[in-house]
């Protein structure tokens, strides 16, 4: 994918770009704070996350990356479908309340896998209560100017940029954000809440001068173009790579657990201790723990470690991008960050691709 | 507000204010057991609605506070007359609890779900049906299609296998067919007992006695996983072709709707795209069989 501004030269000025400094933006927030639900990166002990804030010295918008995407903003690890009475059997629907929310400071590389979410929960049969929670949240992305880590290949997945998906993106140009319009909506929140004026002449150099300068900061760590990554997996359903994996593998779920891109989950139903209400609940699941496609009578479609391992790399490299036209995997390095035995994406999609060069399989 | 959900309807397109996981309600009009382990459960919808499923669907049943299973819709829309049939082995929670249900009592339903099968394509053709064990659930409901519609087809053969004559779903209607003489059906058993004087042997054990013309045959499996390579493998050395095979296969389910993942096989979802498939389309697939 093309870099957002390379293209925005100083003879383009009718792109409309936004400048709001860096205590407009402050006070912007703070005027979202009483109307919003306001999300946003806040430090941890172990890391960030995207968390409710009160006021917006929690916020920072410069951080490596969270443990875990926005995306549980979206899809809660544990969420009720619905309430039900045993008594008559009845389904109630108490119709989700998500109030108004702001999620800031996304990056681009979960700006994608959202992408991803929407047309997963959006496509086919609606799932209301995926969309009813996207609907009622603008996002506030921000331009990535470094790497978060080692473990980040955004830029091999095409996803250090982005040129939709947001209500308003940022890009830090130092004392001030660039602000690119995504939406009427997001133009509406700036509008309302924020004192923002548009850039000058300058001002668009500079974010050309700060785009220009990030790209090469960031490596390409696969060793082929990502157009090829499908058909690399097409031909590595008999790898013995998979066998390898499946004996490191300690079937932990962690992988999938941080991944912005993984959507898969699990329905129960609990009774409240009246016996007689209760609601049915849907969490999240992974194709990585043992029972995941085991049926009745006990038989496992999936019952080695190597051929939860192959079917999570195929979702991640070619399924998805089957399904729903869009990459299983945007590049963001939290599972290779969280998996305690080094399975990482990058490692696994370079050694299909040499084993494919090699023909050794 | 509180609203209590209606019946859902199939659905063609993509409707935004319904909740695709929330069930109606459909109330059990009847029960009748056919083995220690299997019920049948004729279900009403409220207001005389039909299911209008086709032969293959299936429904995700609820038990309130248990959970929700999916279950094959087994009798024939032919006899849909505002009720419909499930056959559920008793297995584990939800089914337990669907035992436990008496005549009056009420199920959550969604569906009918999946793509069943394109019987109207079958027409003039000879049937060769196949199932094993609980598989003759969801064929029980194109068995009575095709009966109920009977001069549409040519042949119609059943080949039929339980683990011992004790596991037989639905005697009284092997009975009726095996009496008709537009139907050959044929049983076989792992294990005899006193009683049982017919076949022994696994179900492709049956495939010896039968001639087929394959070029105008349809070949219908639905069993237990490890039965479907072997019934395969009669039926293309019968010489029928890849794409008059039909397979319905089982997967676990959760949501019914091609979301929760649980049901993929390689990049397919079988609630979806299945569970009935022409085994052209899923030979390749390395999870499907
Ligand atoms: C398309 C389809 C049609 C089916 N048709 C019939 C039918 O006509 N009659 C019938 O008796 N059974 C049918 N089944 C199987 C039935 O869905 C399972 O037996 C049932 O889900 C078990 O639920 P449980 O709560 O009773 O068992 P549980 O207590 O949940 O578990 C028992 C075992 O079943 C497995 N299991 C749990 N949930 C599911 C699930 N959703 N799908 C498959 N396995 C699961 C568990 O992993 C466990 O090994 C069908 C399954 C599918 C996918
Ligand atoms: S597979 Fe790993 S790198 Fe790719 S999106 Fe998921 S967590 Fe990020
Ligand atoms: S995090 Fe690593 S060890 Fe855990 S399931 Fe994923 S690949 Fe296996
Ligand atoms: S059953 Fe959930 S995706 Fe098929």
């Amino acid at each position: 994918m093309a870099p957002l501004y390379y293209s925005i030269t100083t003879e383009e000025q009718n792109v409309s770009l936004t400048i709001l400094s860096k205590s407009a933006f402050q006070e912007f927030v703070a005027r979202l704070l009483p109307h919003y639900r306001v999300v946003g990166p806040v430090p941890h002990d172990i890391g960030y996350s995207f968390e409710e804030i009160q006021d917006v010295t929690e916020l920072r918008m410069e951080y490596p990356t969270t443990i875990l995407p926005p995306k549980k903003w979206f899809l809660p690890p544990k969420e009720t479908l619905f309430k039900f009475t045993r008594k008559n059997g009845g389904v109630i629907q108490d119709p989700p309340e998500t109030p108004p929310t702001v999620i800031l400071g996304v990056h681009t590389c979960d700006l994608h896998a959202i992408q991803l979410l929407d047309t997963v929960f959006s496509s086919g049969q609606y799932d209301v209560h995926y969309m009813g929670r996207r609907k009622k949240t603008l996002i506030i992305s921000i331009e990535c100017l470094s790497p978060c880590d080692e473990h980040s290949f955004c830029k091999d997945m095409g996803t250090l940029t982005a040129d939709e998906g947001y209500d308003l993106h940022l890009t830090d140009l130092g004392d001030s954000y660039a602000i690119d319009v995504g939406t009427q909506a997001g133009a509406d929140l700036l509008q309302n809440y924020s004192s923002s004026s548009v850039a000058t002449k300058e001002e668009i150099q500079k974010l050309n001068a700060v785009i220009n300068a990030k790209w090469p900061k960031f490596s390409y760590r696969l060793d082929f173009d990502v157009s090829e990554l499908s058909s690399i997996m097409e031909l590595s359903m008999k790898s013995p790579l998979w066998e390898e994996l499946g004996n490191r593998c300690l079937a932990c779920a962690s992988c999938t657990n941080v991944c912005p891109t993984c959507f898969c989950f699990d329905v129960k139903d609990e009774v409240e201790l009246d016996l007689v209400t209760g609601q049915r609940v849907r969490n999240w699941d992974s194709c990585q723990l043992d029972d995941f496609a085991t049926v009745a009578g006990g038989h496992n479609f999936r019952a080695s470690r190597a051929l939860r391992q192959r079917h999570r790399f195929m979702r991640k490299g070619k399924y998805i991008l089957d399904a729903h036209k869009h990459l299983g995997c945007v590049g963001c390095g939290r599972c290779a960050r969280a998996c305690l035995v080094n399975i990482t994406p990058v490692s696994t999609f370079n050694e299909l691709y040499r084993q494919q060069e090699t023909g050794s399989h | 507000m509180v609203t209590i959900a209606s019946y859902p309807q199939m659905q063609t397109g993509t409707i935004m204010d319904r909740d695709i996981y929330a069930p109606g309600l459909g109330t059990i009009v009847n029960i009748r057991p056919l083995t220690s382990l299997e019920k049948v459960f004729t279900i009403q919808l409220p207001e005389g609605q039909s299911l209008g499923h086709r032969p293959g669907q299936f429904m995700e049943v609820s038990v309130f506070g248990i959970g929700e299973a999916p279950i094959s819709i087994s009798s024939s829309p032919s006899r849909s007359n505002g009720t419909f049939e499930l056959c559920a082995r008793k297995v584990g929670d939800v089914t337990t609890a669907l035992h436990n249900l008496k005549v009056g009592d009420k199920v959550g339903l969604r569906g009918p779900f999946g793509r069943g099968f394109p019987y109207e394509n079958f027409r003039g053709k000879d049937i060769l049906f196949a199932p094993g064990g609980l598989g003759l659930a969801p064929l029980r409901s194109l068995i009575n299609q095709v009966l109920d519609e009977r001069n549409l087809y040519g042949r119609v053969i059943i080949l039929y296998g339980a683990r011992n004559p004790g596991e037989l779903l639905f005697k009284d209607e092997l009975k009726a067919w095996s009496e008709r003489d537009d139907v050959e059906l044929m049983l076989t058993v792992d294990r005899g007992d006193e009683a049982w004087t017919g076949n022994v042997g696994v179900i492709t054990t049956l495939f010896k006695f039968i001639s087929i013309y394959p070029r105008n045959t349809v070949a219908i499996t639905c069993g237990p996983p490890v039965m479907y390579r072997f019934v395969l493998m009669e039926f293309i050395g019968k010489g029928i072709s890849e794409g008059n095979i039909y397979l319905s296969l089982e997967r676990k389910m959760k949501c019914g709707v091609g979301k929760c993942g649980h049901c993929q096989i390689n990049n397919i979802y079988a609630c979806q795209s299945g569970p009935v498939f022409p085994y052209k389309e899923i030979k390749g697939l390395e999870e499907a069989l």
